[in-house]
C-alpha cells in the first residue's frame, strides 16, 4: 500500500485548493436560476457525510487492517443520539455533534474490547451481525419512548443564521464540510504521527509491531473507538440533513454502502474517502437512469436495482483494481514518474 | 409445563434449520476457512426457484431434488469462476467478495421475482402428531429432513474416497497435493455441497416464515451461532450447535426478553463464544505457532 504521503510534512497546495473550490460551491446557488438547486445541495450534504463514515471505517480497516461490517451501528447511534437530545433535550443541531462523537467512541471502544481477540474472518462476522441486530434492537419497545419505535423521530430542519443570508440547504452543506474538514484534517495528522504509525504496522504485521513495544490491544480498541466516533458524527449530521431518523435506514445494507464506498475509493487513501461519498451518492441517486440504460442497451426484461450494481462493481474491483480509484490514480502516477526516470536514464 | 415442551418442540424445529444453515456454513468453513456471508442468500435464491418450479407445475419432490441439484451445480460455479481468483488474495478482498455475493443475489431475487412475499408450499401436513397440540407433523418432518442429510453427509465423508480426499484437502493442503488430490476441484465441491445444503434449509423454512428475498438475514445469523456454539470446523457440533440454539432462542424469547430482542440474543451468542470459547463446545482447539 503506497502510504508515502504520510511522510510528507504539511497539507499539500492541491488539497488546501480543492476544499476551498469545495467551500465555493454554495455560492453558485446566487448566481444559479435553477429550481432544484437546493436538492444539489442536499446531495451534496450526503456526498459529505458519506465521506465522513467511509473515512472512520477507512481508519479502521484501511489504516488498521480490522474488518467491519458493523458500521452502521455507530451511525445508528450517532443519528439517533443527535435526533434524541434535539428532541428531547432542546439542544441546539450544533451541539449534539461532540455528543454523539463521544458516545460513538465509548460504544467503539465498547465493542473494540470483544474485537480485540478476533481477527479478519470472525471479526467480520461479528460486525454483521452487529449490523443486521440494529435495526430490530432500535424498534425495541422499551426504549420506544426515546426512539420512536418503528415511526422514528422526526426533526425540524435548523436554520442558517440571519445575516448569512443563505437556504436551509446551503448553510448546512457548510456545516457538513465544516465537519468534513476538522475530521479529515484530525485524521491526516493522526496518520503522520507516531501513533498513526502505529497504527499502520498493527495493520502490517501485528508481531512485529508488538516486539518494537507496540502495545496491540491499546492500539486497536482506540481505533475502533475513533474510527465509530467518526462514522457516529457522519451519522448526527445525517440526522440534522435528513430531519427524521427511522431504524430501517441503518440496515446492513448501510454498512454495505459504506464498504463500498471504501473500496471504490480505495482502501487506505484519504481522497478516496470523498471519492467514495460522491459515488455512493450518485449510484444511489441515478440508480433508476442506470437500470433504464441497462434495459434499453442490453434489452433486459427486468429493472436493475443498484444492489446489484454495486455488487457486481464490487467484484469487478477487487479483481481489477484492489487499490480503488483512487489508488488506480496513485499507480497510476507512480508508473508515470517511474517511466519518466528510466526515460532520463537511458 | 405444556407451554415449556410446545416452545421446546418449536425451538427444535427452528434448531433443525439454523443446523442446515450451520452446516453449510462448516462445508466451507472446513474446506477453504472462509466464512460465507452470502450462504443465506444462496439459500434464499434457491429457495426461489424451487418455488419458480413448483408454480410452473412440477411436483413438489421432483422440485427438491432439481432445486438441489441445481444449487449444488451453482455453488459449484461459483468457487470455479468467481472466487478462484481470489484464492490468495487478502481476508478484506474474500470479505468484499461475499458481501458483493449477497447483495447481487439479494437483488437478483428481488429484480426478477419482487419483494412481495409468497407463499411456499410444505411437503408435510401441518395435524398434530399425537392429537395434544405438542409436536406438528411438520416440525418432525423438518427435524427428520435434517438428521437425515446429517446422516448422508457423516457417511459421505466417512465411507468414500472422494469424502476423504476432500477432508485430506481441507486438513493440510499441502501433503494432499502430494498424494494427487486435486485440492482447488475438492474446494469447489465444497462450496457445491454447501449450496446444495443450504437450499435444503432455505425449502425447509420457506413454508414457515413466508418467501422473500430477506428471508434468510436472520437465520443466516442464528446459523452463524450454531456454528460457532458447536465448533465452526465441525460438522456434529455445527448441527447440535444449531438446535442448542434454536431451543434457546424459543425458551429465552418465550420466557425472558420477548421476540423483540431475538436478533440481539442472537449477536449475544456470537460474542459471547467467540471470545469465551471460540474453539465452540466440539471444536478443536487450534494453536497458533509464532
Amino acid at each position: 500500500m503506497t502510504t508515502s504521503w504520510a511522510m510528507k510534512r504539511g497539507v499539500g497546495v492541491t488539497s488546501i485548493l480543492f476544499w476551498i473550490v469545495l467551500a465555493l460551491l454554495p455560492l453558485i446557488g446566487f448566481v444559479s436560476e435553477s429550481s432544484s438547486f437546493d436538492y444539489y445541495m442536499f446531495m451534496g450534504q450526503s456526498m459529505l457525510i458519506y465521506a465522513i463514515a467511509v473515512l472512520g471505517l477507512n481508519l479502521l480497516i484501511g489504516f488498521n487492517g480490522q474488518i467491519s461490517l458493523g458500521h452502521s451501528a455507530f451511525f445508528a447511534l450517532g443519528a439517533y443520539t443527535a435526533a434524541i437530545l434535539m428532541n428531547f433535550g432542546g439542544w441546539p443541531y450544533w451541539a449534539t455533534l461532540p455528543i454523539a462523537a463521544v458516545v460513538c467512541f465509548a460504544a467503539g471502544l465498547l465493542f473494540g474490547f470483544p474485537a480485540l481477540k478476533l481477527e479478519g474472518h470472525y471479526l467480520a462476522l461479528a460486525t454483521f451481525t452487529l449490523a443486521i441486530a440494529v435495526p430490530q434492537l432500535l424498534k425495541y419497545k422499551a426504549i420506544a419512548g426515546w426512539t420512536g419505535g418503528v415511526g422514528g423521530v422526526l426533526l425540524d430542519k435548523p436554520d442558517p443564521p440571519e445575516w448569512t443570508r443563505l437556504s436551509p440547504d446551503q448553510w448546512l452543506y457548510y456545516v457538513c464540510l465544516a465537519a468534513a474538514i476538522l475530521l479529515f484534517w484530525v485524521v491526516f495528522n493522526l496518520l503522520r504521527s507516531r501513533n498513526g504509525r502505529a497504527l499502520m504496522a498493527v495493520r502490517d504485521h501485528s508481531m512485529a509491531a508488538s516486539t518494537m513495544g507496540i502495545d496491540l490491544a491499546r492500539y486497536k480498541t482506540i481505533a475502533f473507538g475513533i474510527s465509530a466516533g467518526i462514522t457516529g458524527v457522519a451519522g448526527g449530521l445525517s440526522a440534522i440533513t435528513v430531519a427524521y431518523v427511522a431504524p430501517d435506514s441503518f440496515t446492513l445494507q448501510l454498512s454495505i454502502s459504506f464498504l463500498v464506498g471504501l473500496v471504490v475509493g480505495g482502501i487506505a487513501s484519504l481522497p478516496g474517502c470523498l471519492v467514495g461519498g460522491v459515488f455512493i451518492v450518485l449510484v444511489q441517486n441515478s440508480a433508476q437512469s442506470i437500470s433504464d440504460w441497462m434495459k434499453a442497451t442490453f434489452a433486459l426484461r427486468y429493472d436493475v436495482p443498484a444492489w446489484a450494481i454495486y455488487g457486481v462493481l464490487l467484484l469487478l474491483l477487487m479483481y481489477f483494481l484492489p487499490a480503488g480509484i483512487a489508488g488506480g490514480f496513485a499507480q497510476a502516477r507512480t508508473w508515470w514518474t517511474m517511466r519518466g526516470r528510466r526515460g532520463r536514464q537511458q | 409445563m405444556e407451554f415449556f415442551l410446545q416452545q421446546f418442540a418449536a425451538g427444535l424445529t427452528s434448531g433443525a434449520i439454523y443446523a442446515c444453515v450451520a452446516l453449510g456454513l462448516v462445508m466451507i468453513y472446513v474446506s477453504t476457512d472462509h466464512i460465507n456471508f452470502a450462504q443465506g442468500e444462496m439459500a434464499m435464491f434457491a429457495t426461489y426457484l424451487a418455488w419458480a418450479m413448483i408454480d410452473a407445475g412440477l411436483p413438489y419432490w421432483v422440485a427438491f431434488g432439481l432445486t438441489v441439484l441445481v444449487a449444488f451445480a451453482g455453488g459449484f460455479a461459483i468457487q470455479r469462476v468467481i472466487l478462484k481468483p481470489l484464492e490468495r488474495a487478502p481476508v478484506l478482498a474474500l470479505v468484499v467478495s461475499f458481501i458483493a455475493l449477497l447483495s447481487i443475489f439479494n437483488a437478483v431475487a428481488g429484480m426478477i421475482w419482487s419483494y412481495t412475499i409468497k407463499q411456499f408450499p410444505s411437503p408435510f401436513p401441518s395435524r398434530d402428531l399425537f392429537g395434544n397440540g405438542l409436536v406438528s407433523v411438520q416440525q418432525l418432518g423438518v427435524v427428520g429432513v435434517t438428521l437425515v442429510m446429517l446422516g448422508l453427509l457423516t457417511a459421505f465423508f466417512r465411507f468414500t474416497t472422494l469424502g476423504l480426499a476432500m477432508r485430506a484437502a481441507a486438513q493440510n493442503a499441502d501433503s494432499a497435493r502430494l498424494m494427487g488430490v486435486r485440492v482447488s476441484w475438492m474446494l469447489a465441491l465444497g462450496w457445491g455441497l454447501a449450496a446444495a445444503i443450504g437450499a435444503i434449509a432455505g425449502m425447509l423454512v420457506a413454508p414457515i416464515v413466508f418467501l422473500d428475498p430477506n428471508m434468510m438475514t436472520g437465520i443466516l445469523v442464528y446459523g452463524f451461532a450454531g456454528a460457532l456454539v458447536g465448533g465452526i470446523g465441525n460438522p456434529m457440533g455445527a448441527v447440535a450447535g444449531g438446535f442448542i440454539v434454536g431451543v434457546l432462542e424459543n425458551l429465552v424469547g418465550s420466557y425472558v426478553i420477548g421476540n423483540e430482542l431475538k436478533l440481539t440474543f442472537a449477536l449475544i451468542i456470537v460474542i459471547g463464544v467467540l471470545l469465551l470459547k471460540p474453539a465452540g463446545l466440539f471444536g478443536r482447539v487450534i494453536v497458533k505457532r509464532v
